[in-house]
Formats: C-alpha cells, structure tokens, sequence
C-alpha cells in the first residue's frame, strides 16, 4: 500500500468521524425529546387530565387530591417573559445600533465586553442578585412588603436575555454590506438617515431572530425566575405580585418526588410542553426568518 | 460653495438625538454589570480568605468555606469538556468543511440552535431520564457532565464554525491543489488556522459550564459531601449549586457567605471570559490576511 493510499484511507475515516459528529446535534434533540417523554408518558396517557392541565390553576401534586392545573405556571412564566422584553427588546435593540453603528474604536470594544460580561453572569448569580439586591431595594422604592415578583423577576430576567438579543441584532446589523451604506451616504444622508431607511430595513429578518432568541431565552430561564419571582402560586394583577414560572416549578419540585409517581410524571410533563413550545418557537423563528430571505 | 439648509440642519439634529438616545440605552444595559459587580465585591469581599477558599462548610453551612464546591466544579467542567469539545469541534468541522446545502444540513442546524433554545431545566430532565436512569450512571460527576455538555456543546459548535469559516477559500484551494486529501487540508491548513478560535470558544463554554446550575441540580451535584470526588462516578457539591442552596435553602447562614460564593463564582466566570476576550484581541492583532 502506497502513502496515497493510506492518505485516502484516513480521508474517509475522518470524513466518516465527523459526520458522526455533524449529526450528533440531530442525536441529542431527539434523544431530549425521547428521553423526556419517556419518564412522563405514563402521567401523560394516565393521570394527566388536559382539561385541568390547561385551564386550571390548582397546582396541588402533594394534597391528599392531587391536581395539576399547570395555568398559573403558564401565566407566571409569560408575564415574567412580557415584562422582560417590554423594556429589554427596545434597549437591547438602541445597544445593537449604538455598538453597530456609532461607536467606534475604544468605546465600542468597552461596550463590547461589558455586553459579553452582562452574558457571561451565571443565572445562579442574577437570582441571588434578584434575593439579595433587588428585592430590598423594590421593597423600600415601592413600599410593597415583598419585593420578590413578577418586576423582580422580569428585570432580572430582561437584563439577562438583553446580551443575546443584542449581540444577534449587531450581527445582523454586521451583515448588511457596506456598500449599501456607501450609497446612501453618496447620496447625502446623514448616518442616522442610512441606519433608518437603509440598514434596518435590510437587516429586519437578523432582528427579529434576535427577538424570538431573546424570548426564548426569557421563557426557558429557571434558576434565575426561581430565585426572584417569590415562586406563589398566582395570577398576577400588578407587577408586585409573586408569581411562579414552568421551569421553576419543575427545578424546586423534581428533588422531592418519588421516581415513577405521579407528580415526577406531571414535572416531567411540564418538561415536554417546555420542549414543545421552544421548539416551535425556534422553527418558526427559523421559517419567517428564511421565508422573509427568500423574498 | 455648500452652505446648510434647514434640511440639512434637521437631520444633523435627528442624528445627534438618535445617538444620544442609543447611547443612554446602551449604558442602562451595562451599568447593571458594573453594580452588580460593585455590590458583590463590597458585600462578599470581607468573606474571602484563604481558609474560605481552601476549607470546607462547617456548622451546618453556616460557616467555614467552599474548597469542596470550587474542586468539584473544577471536576464538572473538565468532564464536560472532554465530552464535548470533541464531538462540538467534529460538527463544526463537518457542517463547515463537508456539509452540503440541503436537508440534512439544514436539519443539523436547526437542531443546534434548538439545542441552545431549549430550557437548561429540560436538559436536567434529559440527563435525570438519559443518563441517571437508562444509561444507569447515577447521580453522578459523569452524569452530570454528560448532561452539560449536550448543553454546552453549541457553544463550541458555534465558535468553531465561525472560526473554521473565517479561513479563506484560498487557502483550502492552494491545499487541493497540491494533492492533498479534505482532510490533509483540514488537518495542516484549516485547523492550524483557526486553531486559536476554537480555544477562545472552549473558554467561553467553561465559563458558561461553571456557573450553569439546573442541569446539574438532579444529575449529580450533592448540598454537602464530606469528602472530595474520587471518580467520576462520585456525587459532588458544586459552587453554582451550593450558592442556590445556602441561599434559599439553609437558614442562619450569615450574609457574607453567599455573597462571598457568588463573588468566588462571578470571578472564575469573568476571569475565564476576560482570558478569551484577551486571548481574542491578541490573535487579531496577529492576523496575517
């Protein structure tokens, strides 16, 4: 066997290894899926009421009668995640475009870093922040007796979803060819008239997968919403109110359950419907972003 | 000779507003980190001392310090690592250098960014049903790396790719042209090259391995082990965990230890990302094209 050979040979194994490797992402989403249902299925196809499931908001898988009405978790985890983006979706959004296209050299690499650095804080930190720092300082600002709820939470929540949305958005921002810049300023517009009329409109798609990622990311949060929220029971009427969210739930819960019974199936069945919706979340994110490439 | 208008004029005004505002909502997002990091380093500082960092919990986590939490953080993180980066760097590889465009690829890259989408507690369930339980590894260092690493394995995709694209065309090409086999070309042009970007996405995916804490709440990390991890297959305290547990689950403890926690925590976290911005910034300046 000659070198070409044995060249080709390793070619074909390396090329065979990282196909493997290629796949592996497809491997473990489906495990997640096959492996999440499995432990829930039995609650799934037995005890699980859907009527109760979706419009209840008796959470009780402890009492002597257990129900599990999953809609106060439900509304705890999209009023934390609204809150969030009301006011991290503009601010992380204005970042983008300052850090894009404003800012030059040092104060730009600054903004930069500390945007990384806001990534970079573990979600463990952020809830002890939400425990410890903001909770007295909600308390004493707004003179309300608890100061761990939906405004809390959805804070703390928005600061953490804002390095995401707006790292994507200044890709997106990066993405538009310089050229189309050029022209416009030939043209004699100030930059800010290139932003508005040119870049944005060209980068919309980039911006809103920024969004949805954002969104996503508020959604799926747990230790963070755990910490902050108070973790009641609760459909809130102001933003004061203790709330608790899906994944909170299940992270609080899920050490004290006794494998097989029914309330470690209904966890695990709030895990399902948490797979479920990020994942239409993310395809949708995925089919309006290329079907709005396409055009 | 140009002389301004009152057109020009107003759109220089809107221009001027239109960066102050991106400014002021610039600086609301970071001021955060700088408080938040203010807070932390007043309110924890005076807990930090050797004994905190090289003793273990004493009276019930109400006192002593975090040794047993940083050792097996520092053991999570090695595992999870030696899982993931293999396989991260491989999808990379095959999704940069081999993928066609079609279905398959198109697949691939939905299911790593479903994979980054999907809630850290689902993945905890995934490795409590995976690998706690069918594969039967038990609570455990293994499992609960395991399952950080499926978590963390688009960081290093991600990073990897970007790297491995940012070589040029040209270079593979002159590599084709001289015989040299796809991967001959991956192995003596692609990797060396890009190389150095791989390494900061890996100390970007410590960073985010260290801290994260509901994946391995049910996989593996322990509130209080007397003694240090042996094997893998050990259960451990972590310091992500541990600062959730002292902070809501054990009373009495006094203020300065989980502010002392999440100081030690929030340092290795932005020490590790300030290496791989370092690191980043180093290697553009050495950038040759």
């Amino acid at each position: 066997m000659d070198r070409r050979d044995l060249a080709w040979y390793v070619d074909r194994v390396a090329q065979a290894l990282v196909f493997v490797g290629g796949i592996s992402a497809i491997i473990f989403i489906l495990g997640i899926f096959v492996f999440v249902t499995k432990e829930g299925l039995d609650f799934v196809l037995g005890a699980l009421d859907p009527g109760e499931f979706f419009t209840s908001i008796a959470w009780r898988p402890t009492s002597n009668n257990p129900t599990y009405g999953a809609l106060a978790l439900m509304v705890g985890t999209a009023s934390v995640t609204g809150f969030a983006m009301l006011f991290s979706v503009p601010l992380s959004l204005g970042a983008a475009l300052y850090i894009g296209e404003f800012a030059t050299g040092k104060t730009r690499e600054a903004l930069k870093i500390l945007v990384e650095m806001l990534a970079a804080i573990p979600s463990v930190v952020w809830g002890f922040v939400g425990m410890s720092i903001m909770n007295p300082l909600i308390i004493e600002t707004f003179d309300v007796p608890v100061g761990l709820g939906v405004l809390n939470a959805g804070l703390i929540l928005g600061l953490m979803a804002a390095p995401i949305m707006t790292t994507i958005a200044e890709d997106a921002l990066k993405a538009v060819p310089d050229t189309y810049r050029e022209a416009a300023e030939a043209l004699g517009a100030t930059r800010w008239e290139v932003i508005r009329r040119v870049v944005i409109p060209a980068s919309k798609n980039g911006l809103l997968a920024a969004v949805l990622l954002g969104v996503g990311r508020g959604f799926g949060e747990t230790m963070a919403v755990l910490m902050a929220s108070g973790h009641a029971i609760n459909l809130p009427t102001s933003p004061f109110d203790s709330v608790r969210a899906l994944t909170a739930t299940i992270a609080a819960e899920l050490g004290d359950t006794v494998y097989g019974s029914n309330h470690y199936g209904a966890l695990f069945t709030l895990g399902i419907f948490l797979f479920l919706v990020t994942f239409i979340i993310n395809l949708t994110a995925d089919v309006v972003v290329r079907g709005i490439r396409k055009k | 000779m140009f002389t301004a208008t009152t057109l020009n004029r107003r759109s220089q005004r809107a221009q001027g507003v239109a960066r102050a505002v991106f400014f002021l909502m610039t600086v609301t997002l970071v001021i955060p980190v700088l408080i938040i990091a203010g807070t932390l380093v007043v309110k924890g500082g005076p807990a930090i001392s050797w004994e905190f960092l090289f003793s273990a919990p004493r009276d019930g986590m109400t006192a002593g310090g975090i040794f047993p939490a940083l050792v097996g953080t520092v053991w999570l993180v090695a595992v999870a690592l030696l899982a993931s980066v293999p396989v991260g760097v491989a999808a990379a590889l095959y999704l940069s250098e081999y993928a066609p465009d079609n279905l398959l690829t198109r697949t691939i890259n939905l299911a790593i960014i479903n994979l980054a989408g999907v809630p850290s507690i689902v993945h905890a369930l995934f490795g409590v049903g995976a690998f706690v339980l069918f594969f039967n590894i038990g609570a455990s260092i293994l499992a609960a790396s395991l399952t950080l690493a499926v978590m963390t394995l688009p960081v290093v995709i991600v990073a990897t790719r970007e790297s491995l694209q940012a070589v040029p065309q040209a270079f593979r090409e002159a590599c084709w042209n001289m015989g040299a086999t796809r991967w001959q070309t991956i192995r003596k042009v692609v990797l060396p090259n890009s190389i150095s970007g791989i390494l900061t996405g890996v100390i970007l995916e410590v960073s985010r391995t260290a801290g994260e804490t509901a994946p391995i709440m049910f996989t593996g990390a322990a509130a209080f082990v007397a003694f240090l991890p042996n094997s893998v297959l050990d259960q451990t305290m972590a310091m992500s965990y541990h600062l959730y547990y002292i902070a809501t689950q054990q009373t009495g403890v006094p203020e300065e230890i989980p502010f002392g926690v999440a100081l030690v925590l929030i340092s290795i976290v932005l020490l590790m990302n300030a290496i791989s911005i370092g690191f980043r910034v180093y290697l553009r300046g050495l950038k040759k094209w």
